[in-house]
C-alpha cells in the first residue's frame, strides 16, 4: 500500500488557494438574467393582494412570477421521506393565497442585473392579512392552537414510535429512575457559500442545464425534470465547486425550480444567489427537538430500560427529508450501551418556522445528546464516575454484530478501548485531582465525557427514502490515464484525493495518473450523492468494486499474453508482474494498450477498460469514540472556556489521516457551537430574531482551543475497504461532552442540567443566584 | 447617475462607469472578472470577501467601488508570483487549512496582513487576527497551523533576501 493510510496533500487545493475555482456565483453566461425573490415578512398570513405593477415598470425587469402561475406550471417541493399516516400538505414553489413562515417565497423577479432584480423584488407590493402564529411545538399540538395547514384539524404532522423489550417491567424493577427534559435547540447549517443556481436552455437539443450548489446532483436532476416538466434525458445538473453543505444542500428547493422555470420561460440563462439573510430564513434548519428522557437503572449503574418522548418541531412544511430526521433519533437513542428495554415515542408538529431537515448529524446528535446527558444525570444521582457508568454498560467487542433496542445492528466496535485511550490522553485521573483542588479554592472546573456511536454510510436502500447505494465508473484510457466517475458529490471533504489514493494503490500506479470526477449528471452514471457520512464507505466501495473488475480483466489479459496464471499477477510500480517465479511482466500501460488494440484478447473478452459498479451496502456502519472536554468557568462573567479537548474517534480504516482529522476538527466545532453559541430564535409571532450572522453566533477562531486527536481502528465488515465514515462524528460526539463538562463544573451548586446554548449569561445567572442565596 | 472609477487590482488598472452603490466586491468579481474573492454574508461578519486595499485588509462587501477609486487592491489572484505560490497558500495546502475553500481567499488575505504586522505571531495572536473571518469546515485548527507555518517561511525568505 503506497498511498492508502498516508497523509497526502489534497489534489483539490491548488485551485482553491489560488482563487481559480468556480463556484456557482462565478458562472456568467451570455444574456444571463438575475433572479431575486420577494419573501413573506409574516409567519402566518393570508395574501390579500400582490401588486407587481411598479416592479414591472422598473427598467431592466424582464419577468415577474407569482404563486398562481407557478402552481399551474410547476410541481410542488418534493418530499422523499414519508411516514405512514403522516399529513402531507402540498408546498408550491411560491406561496398560494397564504404564507406560513417568514422568508417564504411569494414572487420571483428576473432582471438584467442583480441590483435591479433586488430593487424590483422590493417594489412588489404585498398586502397581508396577518393570522395568529404558533412557534412553540407543544403549543402547536394543543387544541385551540392556530392551525397552519387549514385542510387539517390540527398541527400534528405525524407520530412514530416503537418499544423493544418490556420497559414497564424495567422501570418497575429498577433501583433508581432518573428523568430529565433536554431541549435540543434549532440551528442553522450556515455553509459559508450560500445556496445558488444558474439555469439555461441549451440548444440545439433544448437541454435544461442547471448549475446548483447541491450535495445531490442526480436526485436534483430527477426532481427538477419532474417539477418543471422536462424529459429527464433532457435535463442536466452540474455541481461546480460547492462551498460547504452540512446537509443543507441535500435538498430540492423552490429557488432551483424557479430558475429552471424562468430560464425556460424567458429563453435566457437565469442566476439566483442566495443572500445570507435569505439563507438563515429559508434554507433548512436542523435539530429542534424536546426530549423527555427516563432511565431505569440498578444501584450499580446497570441500565435496565429507557423511555424517550420526543416532540420534534419540524417547521411549516416538509423539505426533502424533514419527516425522517427525528426517526433517526429513535434508532440511535440507546447509544453505545446495552439498553435491554427501550420505548420511543415521537410526535412531530408543524409550526410557523422554516422547515427542519438534515443538518450535520441529522437526528443522531439529538440521540447522542439525550443518552449521553441522561448517563451523566444517572452517574450524578448514583454517585458513580461518569467513565465507570459508561464502561459498565458497553457491549463487549465479542458481542458484535450487536442488535440494539433502537432496532439497528451495530457492525463492529470496541467502545472500552476508545474510552480508555481518551482517558489516558486527557490524564483523567489527574484532571479529577485538579478539579478537587480547584473546588477547594471555589473555582468551577468541569470534565465532560461523551462515548458516542453514530449511524453512518447511509445506507442500505431498504432503510433509505430514495436509494442508499452509490455508483462509480472506473475507466482506463488507451494512454493508461485513469478516470473515476463517482456518484458521490464531495463539497470540501476531499474525495478527489482519497479516491485517487485508493485507485492508485489498486493498480500500482501514481496518484497523478488518476482523475476523480463528480457532480455532472451528463458525465457520471446515476448516483445518490454526499451526505450521511457515506461518500467513502458507499461511494468509495462502488469505485473499489469497479476497479476490481478492471483488475481482474487486466490480470486475465496479461495472463493470456504472458502465458501465466492470471491469479499470480500483481500490480506494482506501474508494472503487471507474474509472481510465479517466471519473472515475466508487462508495463501497466502495455496491458492497457492491448485492451484497446484488441488483437490478443482471450476468447470472449470484450475490448476496452471501463467498469461500473452500483454498490448496495448490507448495513449502515457505526463509528464511535470518546470525547473528553474540560471547561473552566469564569466566575465574573460566567463564560465557560474550553481548556482541553481530547477526541478519540474510530471511523474504521483510514484512507487519509489528514482528511479524517480535518473532518473531526470541523465536526467538533459545530458540536461545540451548538453547546455554547448557536440558536435560531423566532419570537412568538414567528419573526426570525437571528436573521443575520450579526445575531446568529458562529464560533470564531479565538473561541476555540487546539484539539488533541487520536484514533482506534476497528474496521467495518460492511464494506471491503473497512471504512466507517467520519463526516459527522465530531458533531455528534462533542455537544454532550461540552454540556456534561459544564454541568460537572456547576454540580457543586446542585445543578443537574443546563440547556443549550450555554452562554455566559446563563451560567452567570446560576452563579449569581447562588451568591444571592 | 454613474461615476467613473479607476482601481488597480493586482497591478492591473480597471476602469468603469459604476453606480455609486456598486460594492467593491462586485467591481472585483463582475467588472474585473476576478472571482476568487467570495461573498459570504453581506454584513462584514464572515470575511470571505477580504482583500487588501492600499495594503490594508478590508471587507470588500461593505466598501463601495467609488470609495476604492484610485486605490491599489490585491486579491487572492495576486498572491502567487511568477507561478510560485505565496508561503501562505503553500502552508494552507500543506496543513490542510481548507476544506470547501470558500472562506480560504479571505483567510489568506487577512493572514497576509497579520504577517505584515507581526512576523512571528503566537497562536493567540493568530486566532485574534482571524476573528473577522469565519470558517465552517476546519474548526480553525489547521488554519492556525498554516499561518504559523507560513510565518516561518516568510521569515526565512526575508533572512535569505537580507543576506543577498
Amino acid at each position: 500500500m503506497k498511498y492508502v493510510g498516508q497523509a497526502i496533500k489534497r489534489k483539490e487545493d491548488p485551485r482553491l488557494i489560488s482563487g481559480s475555482s468556480t463556484y456557482v456565483d462565478d458562472i456568467a453566461l451570455p444574456g444571463m438574467l438575475h433572479m431575486a425573490v420577494a419573501r413573506s415578512i409574516y409567519a402566518h398570513a393570508r395574501i390579500k393582494r400582490i401588486d407587481i405593477s411598479r416592479a414591472t415598470r422598473l427598467p431592466g425587469v424582464h419577468s415577474i412570477v407569482t404563486g398562481e402561475e407557478i402552481a399551474s406550471k410547476c410541481g410542488p417541493i418534493p418530499v422523499a421521506g414519508e411516514i405512514p399516516k403522516m399529513k402531507k400538505p402540498v408546498m408550491h414553489l411560491l406561496a398560494l393565497g397564504k404564507v406560513i413562515y417568514v422568508g417564504q417565497p411569494i414572487a420571483a423577479v428576473v432582471a438584467s442585473d442583480k441590483y435591479i432584480a433586488r430593487d424590483a423584488a422590493d417594489l412588489i407590493e404585498i398586502e397581508y392579512e396577518p393570522l395568529p402564529a404558533v412557534t412553540n411545538p407543544e403549543k402547536a399540538l394543543q387544541p385551540g392552537s392556530p392551525v397552519i395547514h387549514e385542510q387539517y384539524s390540527d398541527n400534528q404532522a405525524y407520530t412514530f414510535g416503537f418499544e423493544t423489550g418490556n420497559t414497564e417491567e424495567a422501570f418497575k424493577t429498577a433501583d433508581v429512575v432518573v428523568k430529565e427534559r433536554f431541549i435540543n435547540q434549532r440551528l442553522a447549517p450556515i455553509s459559508m457559500e450560500t445556496r445558488g443556481a444558474v439555469a439555461t436552455m441549451q440548444m440545439p437539443e433544448n437541454e435544461l442545464v442547471i448549475w446548483s450548489s447541491t450535495q445531490i446532483p442526480h436526485l436534483l436532476k430527477t426532481q427538477l425534470a419532474v417539477m418543471v416538466g422536462v424529459p429527464e434525458n433532457r435535463a442536466r445538473v452540474i455541481t461546480p465547486e460547492v462551498g460547504g453543505g452540512f446537509g443543507s444542500k441535500l435538498n430540492v428547493y423552490a429557488e432551483e425550480g424557479l430558475v429552471a422555470y424562468l430560464a425556460m420561460k424567458t429563453g435566457h440563462p437565469v442566476k439566483w444567489i442566495e443572500g445570507r439573510r435569505e439563507n438563515i430564513a429559508s434554507t433548512i434548519h436542523g435539530r429542534d427537538q424536546i426530549n423527555d428522557v427516563e432511565l431505569a437503572l440498578k444501584k450499580d449503574g446497570t441500565i435496565l430500560g429507557m423511555r424517550a418522548k420526543v416532540v420534534a418541531d419540524i417547521g411549516a412544511y416538509y423539505q426533502l427529508l424533514t419527516a425522517i430526521i427525528p426517526q433517526l433519533t429513535g434508532l440511535l437513542a440507546p447509544g453505545a450501551y446495552r439498553v435491554p428495554a427501550f420505548k420511543f415515542d415521537l410526535v412531530s408538529a408543524f409550526t410557523n418556522k422554516m422547515a427542519t431537515d438534515a443538518y450535520r448529524g441529522a437526528g443522531r446528535p439529538e440521540a447522542t445528546y439525550l443518552i449521553e446527558r441522561i448517563m451523566d444525570v444517572a452517574a450524578q444521582k448514583l454517585k458513580l464516575d461518569p467513565a465507570e457508568i459508561r464502561r459498565k454498560n458497553f457491549p463487549k467487542p465479542s458481542e458484535f454484530p450487536f442488535q440494539t433496542s433502537g432496532g439497528v445492528v451495530y457492525d463492529s466496535a470496541n467502545y472500552e478501548a476508545a474510552l480508555d485511550k481518551a482517558l489516558n490522553i486527557a490524564d483523567y485521573a489527574g484532571l479529577r485531582r485538579k478539579q478537587a483542588e480547584m473546588r477547594k479554592q471555589g473555582k468551577y472546573m468541569g470534565i465532560g465525557l461523551s462515548s458516542y456511536v453514530e449511524i453512518c454510510a447511509m445506507g442500505p436502500s431498504v432503510a433509505m427514502p430514495a436509494g442508499g447505494w452509490e455508483s462509480a465508473t472506473v475507466r482506463i484510457d488507451p494512454t493508461a490515464k485513469v478516470t473515476v466517475l463517482t456518484g458521490a458529490s464531495p463539497h470540501g471533504q476531499g474525495q478527489e484525493t482519497s479516491f485517487a489514493q485508493i485507485i492508485a494503490d489498486q493498480f500500482g500506479i501514481t496518484m497523478e495518473d488518476v482523475f476523480v470526477q463528480h457532480g455532472d449528471t451528463a458525465r457520471i452514471p446515476y448516483g445518490i450523492g454526499t451526505f450521511g457520512s457515506r461518500a467513502t464507505a458507499v461511494g468509495g466501495t462502488a469505485m473499489y468494486n469497479a476497479g476490481q473488475k478492471l483488475r481482474e480483466k487486466m490480470q486475465k489479459l496479461a495472463g493470456h499474453i504472458l502465458q501465466v496464471n492470471p491469479e499470480k499477477i500483481v500490480f506494482e510500480d506501474g508494472k503487471i508482474i507474474a509472481k510465479d517465479g517466471s519473472g515475466k511482466s508487462m508495463g501497466f500501460g502495455e496491458v492497457v494498450t492491448q485492451a484497446y488494440i484488441a488483437r490478443q484478447l482471450p476468447p470472449g473478452m470484450e475490448p476496452g477498460l471501463e467498469a461500473t459498479n452500483f454498490f448496495e451496502p448490507s448495513n449502515f456502519t457505526f463509528p464511535f469514540g470518546t470525547h473528553v472536554c474540560v471547561v473552566q468557568i469564569d466566575e465574573e462573567t460566567g463564560e465557560p472556556k474550553i481548556t482541553k479537548y481530547v477526541a478519540v474517534d474510530d471511523c474504521g480504516n483510514v484512507i487519509n489521516p489528514l482528511l479524517v482529522e480535518g473532518q473531526v476538527h470541523g465536526g467538533i466545532v459545530q458540536g461545540i457551537a451548538q453547546a455554547l453559541y448557536e440558536e435560531v430564535v423566532y419570537d412568538e409571532n414567528g419573526q426570525l430574531l437571528t436573521g443575520s450572522l450579526m445575531d446568529y453566533a458562529l464560533p470564531r477562531a479565538h473561541d476555540l482551543p487546539m484539539f488533541e486527536l487520536d484514533r482506534t481502528v476497528t474496521p467495518s465488515p460492511v464494506n471491503p475497504l473497512g471504512v466507517k465514515g467520519v463526516g459527522e462524528a465530531g458533531t455528534i460526539g462533542s455537544t454532550p461532552a461540552v454540556v456534561n463538562a459544564i454541568v460537572d463544573a456547576l454540580s457543586p451548586l446542585g445543578i443537574t442540567h443546563v440547556d443549550m446554548p450555554v452562554r455566559a449569561e446563563k451560567v452567570w445567572k446560576i452563579l449569581k443566584g447562588r451568591k444571592a442565596s | 447617475m454613474t461615476k467613473h472609477v479607476k482601481i488597480t487590482i493586482n497591478g492591473k488598472l480597471y476602469e468603469s462607469d459604476v453606480e455609486p452603490r456598486l460594492l467593491l466586491t462586485h467591481f472585483i468579481r463582475d467588472i474585473a472578472g476576478l472571482t476568487g474573492t467570495h461573498v459570504g454574508c453581506e454584513t462584514s461578519i464572515c470575511g470571505a470577501c477580504t482583500v487588501l486595499s492600499n495594503g490594508l485588509a478590508v471587507k470588500s462587501c461593505t466598501m463601495f467601488a467609488v470609495q476604492a477609486d484610485g486605490s491599489e487592491v490585491v486579491t487572492i489572484e495576486g498572491m502567487a508570483k511568477n507561478g510560485a505560490l505565496h508561503p501562505l497558500q503553500e502552508s494552507f495546502w500543506e496543513e490542510h487549512g481548507l476544506q470547501c475553500g470558500y472562506c480560504t481567499p479571505g483567510m489568506i488575505m487577512c493572514a497576509h496582513q497579520l504577517l505584515g504586522r507581526n512576523e512571528s505571531p503566537n497562536e493567540s495572536e493568530i486566532r485574534n487576527a482571524l476573528d473577522g473571518n469565519l470558517c465552517r469546515c476546519t474548526g480553525y485548527q489547521n488554519i492556525v497551523k498554516a499561518v504559523q507555518s507560513a510565518s516561518g517561511k516568510v521569515r526565512r525568505q526575508q533572512t535569505v533576501a537580507a543576506g543577498d
